[in-house]
């Protein structure tokens, strides 16, 4: 007698193995695929992309000067302007983030109005200027200047705006004024890295009077033409071009003058490493890496860093008798 | 499923994930701004990740009694051998120019750069006695204690990054504290395993 299995499975039911391979085969493929898509995916979420441009405001009455003259005082630089991309996705401002890829995209949105500059301490005429009234004391102009990162990179960038002497001259420094010291906002719901961060806020800088009133120093409110971005500092910035990056302050809302010479930000963080001059010296290393190069963005290569960033004949003699070595 | 070919397929090309990406992007000149400084920091963070991964394989199979996952760790470490060689190699091709004396220099100089530079050759004999034939000839235990260099390579690497940032460590001490977990993870192992011969009796009074 023949017992009947009722649990056998059926020869039409089995799957034949061709079948089981393939469907095998497909569902590797699929799980090699998907780890693939994932770890790609990570590897994106990790390194943002540039942000798209935020049209700014067009600057009117910007003025160029003559070639020629602005060559000779440093105005301009015959060297290929940085991409307007890369000046506003590659940016040091770590009130908003330490990535530099990052700062456009965190710092989207910044509101700078209204914005208020108070100019204060050993002047005859306090004042505390509304930006757009600021913006009036002199006529804008256009300064091709180069940037240098006490990192060791670099670029040319054409800045929008004025000599600080004529804010400076406005006020009437009085004679016990030596020094200028210099405030950005300090705000932690606009800037958030400032609910902790890595430094001390306010970033605050300083120069010496005579380096304030220098016509190569400049408050920038543009750049390309256009209402400064606010990861390049919007709304108003310093520009010192023959220093290293840091000492440009950016989003200045507080400028005073000073009888001694004031605390900055990163000779306060470490004192060995950022002095207070900071100016750009091939020949004065950084103690954890070299200055006597850099990379301009937008090249693979290396370029000699030049003493004062190139601008030795223009502010060379500020520092005449100066050991450069100790006054870093 | 223990279908270990395939597992080593799936790291293999995994791990070329990055690498593929970063070859897209240079073709495509969207880098960013700085393309030298992004490829070697870039470099320079994977090779810490597979290092840490290759790391965690052990701990990984002991707690989970999957003993499988054992076979896909030299691939993970010679990954990790692979992205430490494109960081130096991006180091002495566009930070030296492939000048010998100014690299030896630079070591010399910059205590960073001499960390970082052991710690890569630190991984160099790893690297080549990782084959079947170098274990047998010297023998599991020997080659063991051998490869324990993985962990002071990772050390040498966490402490070459955190000696070259400005001021924001953040990233360098989550580093820091994921290899003090791998590490930690180990010695916990240890101790749990030596646990019941330590166990002594109390005599009856």
């Amino acid at each position: 007698m023949v017992i009947k299995k009722t649990d056998d499975i059926k020869s039409s039911e089995i799957t034949p193995k061709d079948v089981y391979l393939s469907r095998r085969n497909f569902m590797r493929g699929a799980a090699l695929l998907a780890t693939t898509a994932a770890t790609g995916y990570i590897y994106r979420a990790l390194n943002a992309a540039p942000q798209p441009r935020v049209e700014g405001e067009k600057l009117a009455d910007v003025v160029r000067a003559e070639p020629s003259k602005a060559a000779a005082n440093g105005y301009t630089v015959n060297e290929k302007l940085t991409s307007f991309e890369d000046i506003t996705n590659y940016n040091n401002f770590y009130e908003f983030t330490t990535d530099k890829g990052d700062v456009a995209g965190v710092a989207r949105g910044f509101v700078t109005r209204p914005w208020t500059v108070a100019v204060e301490g050993l002047v005859n005429k306090p004042k505390v200027f509304d930006l757009d009234d600021l913006l009036k004391l002199a006529p804008l102009e256009e300064r091709i200047y180069r940037l240098r990162c006490v990192e060791g990179w670099s670029m040319v960038i054409p800045w929008v705006g004025f000599s600080l002497s004529n804010l400076l001259d406005a006020v009437e420094p009085n004679s016990s004024a030596r020094f200028v010291q210099f405030e950005t906002l300090y705000d932690p719901k606009r800037m958030p890295e400032q609910q902790g961060g890595s430094l001390d806020w306010p970033y605050v800088e300083g120069l010496r009077l005579d380096e304030a009133m220098h016509p190569l120093t400049i408050l920038a409110s543009g750049l390309y033409g256009e209402a400064l971005p606010p990861q390049d500092g919007a709304p108003l910035r310093l520009v010192v071009p023959w220093k290293y990056g840091f000492k440009s302050i950016k989003s200045i809302v507080k400028i005073r003058l000073v009888s001694t010479q004031p605390a900055t930000t990163w000779s306060a963080y470490a004192p060995r490493e950022y002095g207070f001059y900071s100016n750009v010296n091939p020949n004065v290393d950084h103690p954890r890496w070299s200055q006597a190069r850099e990379t301009r963005i937008g090249e693979y290569g290396k370029r000699d860093t030049l003493l004062f960033n190139g601008y030795a004949e223009q502010v060379g003699q500020l520092y005449s008798g100066m050991d450069l070595r100790v006054n870093f | 499923m223990k279908d270990i070919k395939f597992y080593k397929l799936v790291v293999f090309v995994n791990s070329l994930v990055p690498l593929s990406l970063m070859g897209w992007d240079w073709y495509h000149q969207q880098l960013g701004a700085n393309p030298v400084e992004f490829l070697t920091r870039t470099t320079g963070m994977l090779t810490l990740v597979f290092l840490f991964i290759s790391l965690a394989v052990t701990p990984l199979r002991k707690m989970t009694g999957a003993q499988w996952i054992i076979q896909l760790r030299r691939m993970l470490g010679l990954y990790a051998f692979f992205y430490g060689f494109l960081h130096l190699l991006t180091y002495i091709w566009f930070d030296r120019t492939f000048n010998l004396k100014s690299t030896v220099a630079d070591i010399y100089a910059r205590p960073f750069i001499a960390v970082g530079m052991l710690s890569f050759f630190l991984m160099v004999p790893l690297a080549i006695t990782s084959t079947k034939g170098w274990i047998k000839r010297l023998g599991g235990k020997r080659w063991a204690r051998l490869h324990k260099l993985a962990y002071v390579a990772a050390v040498g690497g966490v402490i070459h990054f955190w000696m070259l940032v400005k001021s924001d460590a953040r990233l360098p001490i989550k580093f820091a504290f994921v290899l003090a977990v791998l590490l930690g993870s180990r010695i916990v192992i240890k101790q749990l395993k030596q646990k019941p011969q330590t166990r002594t009796l109390i005599p009856p009074a």
